[in-house]
């Protein structure tokens, strides 16, 4: 059974194989070079896709765009400069980090953070509402007692 | 105060929520901004669809400002917003110039034979490798173009009557009277 699970889970993982068209290219090192420009761009028409997961037409235009930019002899930079020109910033796959871009980036490790606190805060009521030691005063009054 | 916190809470939320859901009817919260708005509109030389022999390029569109209408023969909503394009070049609002993207000479063809031809010009950009340069990801798209060459207004999406009362008609008539 377990071999069974497990041959399948190989044979799905085969699934996010790239769906781009092949292309010519020269090494493998370029190759590895596509690959990574291509997960950092965004596809313009299915818009939570990378342009490496994308099977659009826009996504494949797009692909074929940025492998003619590479034969060129542009830069990642220079081609993601070319792309953000002509399509906006949001092109870019991973954002970058800019004054507009701070809170998109950091916005869910405050918000855990802030959860974090008033978790924190709470356990420490409820300790303190239970504890027998502590001064009972008008803020103590709910203990198990009352109820 | 903390017994309110929770409800303050969900009441900020609750208004942000309905604030995005009202905005998002408004406009297309997937359309992109053109950064090619205020911009020269990009050099392209592509063959005129009703004699592929002549070449077209930006120089020859100078002059007098046109709309640039991105449409495809597989494009379904072309053909919604076809009637409200071919209302605006009756009316002699504007020169509405034709990009036909990505698409079939064939095709096309049967498509203007069916659905009507108010195009002053076409130009044909058959692999969509021009298109790249305007910001074009699909059709239906819409840009309008100055007398310079400088692109004032972009639109992803079907033109619609309030597209043109809002937006293309006051841009024009700055353009008319400087």
């Amino acid at each position: 059974m377990t071999r069974l699970l497990l041959a399948l889970l190989i044979a799905l993982s085969a699934a996010t194989a790239l769906a781009i068209e092949p292309l010519p290219f020269r090494d493998a090192a370029e190759e590895a070079r596509f690959r990574a420009l291509i997960a950092e761009l965004r596809c313009v028409m299915c818009q939570s896709q990378s342009l490496a997961d994308s099977n659009s037409m826009i996504a494949s235009d797009l692909r074929r765009e940025v492998f003619d930019l590479m034969q060129q002899g542009r830069s990642d930079a220079e081609i993601k400069d070319f792309l953000v020109e002509r399509y906006s910033e949001f092109v870019l796959y991973r954002p970058p980090l800019n004054p507009t871009t701070w809170l998109l980036w950091f916005a869910p490790a405050l918000i855990l953070l802030g959860g974090a606190i008033a978790l924190v805060r709470v356990m420490r009521r409820r300790a303190a509402a239970l504890d027998p030691t502590a001064p009972r005063g008008p803020a103590n009054q709910d203990t198990p007692e009352d109820w | 105060m903390q017994r309110w916190l929770p409800l303050l809470a969900f009441a900020t939320l609750a208004v942000l929520l309905f604030a995005g859901v009202r905005l998002s009817g408004q406009r297309d919260p997937n359309a992109l901004p053109s950064p090619l708005v205020g911009r020269q509109a990009p050099a392209f030389a592509l063959p005129d669809f009703r004699n592929p022999e002549r070449i077209v390029t930006n120089a020859d569109l100078l002059g007098a400002p046109y709309l640039l209408n991105v449409w495809g023969s597989w494009c379904p909503t072309c053909r919604y917003e076809h009637p409200i394009i071919t209302e605006i070049a009756e009316q002699g609002l504007v020169k509405v110039v034709g990009y036909n993207y990505k698409d079939e000479p064939e095709d096309a063809r049967r498509w203007l034979q069916q659905f009507g031809d108010p195009y002053a010009l076409i130009i044909v950009d058959r692999d969509g490798r021009r298109a790249i340069d305007w910001g074009i990801y699909g059709a239906p798209e819409t840009f309008l173009v100055d007398a310079r060459g400088k692109v004032i207004f972009k639109h992803a999406g079907p033109v619609t009557w309030d597209i043109v009362r809002e937006k293309l008609v006051p841009l024009l008539q700055k353009e008319a009277a400087p």
